[in-house]
């Protein structure tokens, strides 16, 4: 595959984390790196199970295909095959896929001279996911508390869950979640459609670059959070969307057995609201 | 050890004030109001520069419309704790301002204890919320620039305007709106889902929440791409866009050695425009459909193959019984229950 003009510069050995030399090339526009070995490995892999899980399963229906975990019966120990092995097999290739790109953008980000902030960001991801298929449920007994790998069998799953704690949108590490999802897509288009209406602006002005951005922002809402600034808030905020989603998840069950409605109980019942408190 | 040190300033630099470019723009109206002024705390994170600030007639009529707005919810709030202060703070999560009940329709004029504050204060908060877009589009071609912006908050605004307007008109009332209150709007979207069979089966709430992470995502690539090569100046986006330098050659190649693609310094604004855009569009497309459309969204997903055919249980009855849903339910801020059906 041909590359870009500027590319055969910046092709230069080094700066992998492990295996030296060995898998320090390119296939195409892919670099390749021993994390480039074992994430196709692993990720075929667990591709090949998935697809072997269907094939034993009911529906070769896209929606309706689904690769449950074990019955809660079998605890934190290894199920047979077909009654959740699959499953197991399959997080751990997730896991070993995961992380293998993760380290692998880190030794892209090496050889570029670029710093690790991409490889941290997915790193949050990577968390949110561990902790759902693994802190979660060995913190509660038994692989069975993961999720099932199905596009509508993981939607049940989540709703499930949600409702066994009655009302989920009462957890406050979920609404600390859901505020920062919907605040980063917010400002992803308030930055998105700045940037753009600067490079394409009315017929006949010209470009007037980062200045622009700022005093438009200041005009309309008194501040401009500034080029470099818009990038760190949103990706403080895209990441903090992650993190809290592990949070609201973990505490749920390990931590918080009732209904998330009552976890608000503390709030009402604080003694400064004075006995004529309102019940 | 990688050292994060794009993530805030640990020098300002000060500087005179950035002002606005004066004519060939036409600048009709208004008066400068905050600012300019440096804010040393603010520059720890960005920008240090508040204002000048645009003060024309559409800002200074929106300001006041949102400020009548929530005059009206703030005080039917605290009416509604017989204007006791220390209960006003304590409940002030849970109070809400509810829309006016099932058999108002869509009277415009009902009883102001029965939706009729509601509805009030819903006309005050879109007039200033379109206002405000109007301010947004108009300041953006008094300064010469494309209006990106105020497109997407057009998209917002469709949502806003789904929920509480075009989709009450389809179904004939007012009281399926969502009420006004921190606590109440969530026990809204909750009971909204439940009443209609699972939100999760509705396809166009499949694409919004796809759209929603996906902007979350691309987010903390582009963001990522842009602190990681701050050192070459890729903070300065349009300058790069007008004529790439080595910011934009080695993010670009970043994505290609990892993924086999990558976008520029002008596409991924767009791909990032346009899953924002995507994520409140599809969203109202979604709950436009619900009760107009498609009155059982599980139900729907089984009839098209994509959901899990339970096997029902035989006390519940298929059908819900007439009038069940008509019963107000206090302690879930006034929306209808559904949960009293079984006999």
């Amino acid at each position: 595959m041909s590359m870009m003009s500027f590319e055969q510069k910046y092709r230069v050995r080094g700066g992998t984390l492990a295996g030296g030399d060995t898998f320090d090339f390119w296939l195409g526009p892919f670099y390749v790196g021993l994390f480039g070995v074992t994430g196709a490995i692993s990720s075929l892999l667990g591709t090949l199970l998935i697809i072997y899980g269907a094939s034993i399963g009911p529906s070769w229906a896209l929606f309706k295909i689904s690769i449950n975990p074990p019955p809660i019966s079998y605890g934190l120990g290894f199920a047979p095959m077909r009654e959740g092995g699959l499953w197991q097999w399959i997080t751990l290739c997730a896991l070993v896929a995961f992380v293998s790109w993760a380290l692998r953008e880190v030794e892209i980000c090496r050889k570029l001279g670029m710093d690790l902030h991409i490889p941290l960001g997915f790193g949050a991801a990577i968390i949110a996911y561990f902790t759902l298929v693994v802190v979660r449920p060995v913190l509660l007994g038994a692989w069975g508390y993961g999720f099932p790998y199905g596009i509508m069998s993981h939607l049940d799953w989540v709703s499930n869950t949600g409702y066994q704690y009655l009302h989920f949108h009462y957890n406050p590490a979920h609404m600390i979640a859901v505020t920062c999802f919907f605040t980063t897509t917010f400002l992803l288009a308030m930055h998105a459609g700045e940037v753009l209406s600067i490079a394409h602006p009315q017929k006949g002005q010209p470009v007037r670059y980062e200045e622009q951005e700022s005093i438009y922002f200041r005009e309309t809402i008194v501040y401009s959070i500034g080029s470099l600034g818009i990038h760190r808030l949103g990706y403080f905020l895209a990441l903090n969307a992650g993190i809290w989603s592990a949070i609201c998840i973990v505490i749920s069950g390990p931590f918080w057995s009732r209904g998330w409605p009552y976890w608000f109980d503390w709030f009402l019942n604080i003694p400064i609201w004075g006995p004529s408190g309102f019940h | 050890m990688a050292r994060f040190h794009t993530l805030y300033t640990s020098i300002e630099v000060a500087a005179p004030f950035e002002m606005p470019p004066l004519p060939p723009l036409s600048r009709p109206g208004g008066h400068v109001l905050l600012g300019p002024r440096h804010s040393v705390w603010l520059g720890r994170l960005g920008e240090t520069q508040l204002g000048p600030t645009h003060m024309g007639i559409l800002a200074i009529v929106s300001l006041l419309c949102g400020f009548i707005a929530i005059e009206i919810i703030g005080l039917n709030m605290w009416a509604s704790v017989d204007w006791n202060l220390l209960r006003f703070i304590k409940m002030l999560p849970f109070l809400a301002l509810e829309p006016p009940s099932a058999k108002q329709g869509l009277s415009i004029l009902p009883p102001l204890h029965d939706g009729g504050w509601w509805l009030l204060a819903g006309f005050f908060l879109t007039a200033s919320i379109l206002l405000w877009w109007a301010r947004m589009y108009s300041r953006a071609v008094a300064l010469g620039m494309g209006t990106h912006v105020a497109w997407a908050f057009a998209s917002a605004i469709w949502l806003y305007l789904v929920l509480g307007f075009f989709r009450p008109i389809l179904v004939g009332s007012w009281s399926e709106a969502v009420p006004f209150g921190i606590v109440p709007h969530l026990n809204w979207t909750a009971t909204f889902s439940v009443r209609y069979g699972n939100l999760f089966y509705n396809p166009f709430h499949m694409l919004s929440i796809v759209f929603l992470y996906g902007s979350t995502m691309l987010f903390t690539m582009h963001a990522g791409t842009i602190l990681s090569t701050q050192r070459y100046g890729s903070e300065r986006e349009t300058r790069e866009i007008v004529d790439p330098g080595s910011a934009s050659e080695r993010g670009s190649l970043f994505w290609r050695w990892t993924m086999g693609f990558n976008a520029n310094f002008d596409s991924i604004h767009k791909w990032a425009y346009w899953f924002a855009l995507l994520t409140t569009l599809t969203g109202g497309i979604g709950i436009l459909m619900t009760g107009t459309v498609v009155d059982n969204w599980y139900l729907w997903g089984v009839e098209h193959g994509i959901a899990a055919d339970y096997t029902p249980l035989q006390q519940i009855p298929a059908h819900v019984p007439p009038g069940a849903l008509d019963v107000k339910a206090p302690h879930l801020g006034g929306v209808t229950a559904s949960g009293d059906t079984v006999p």
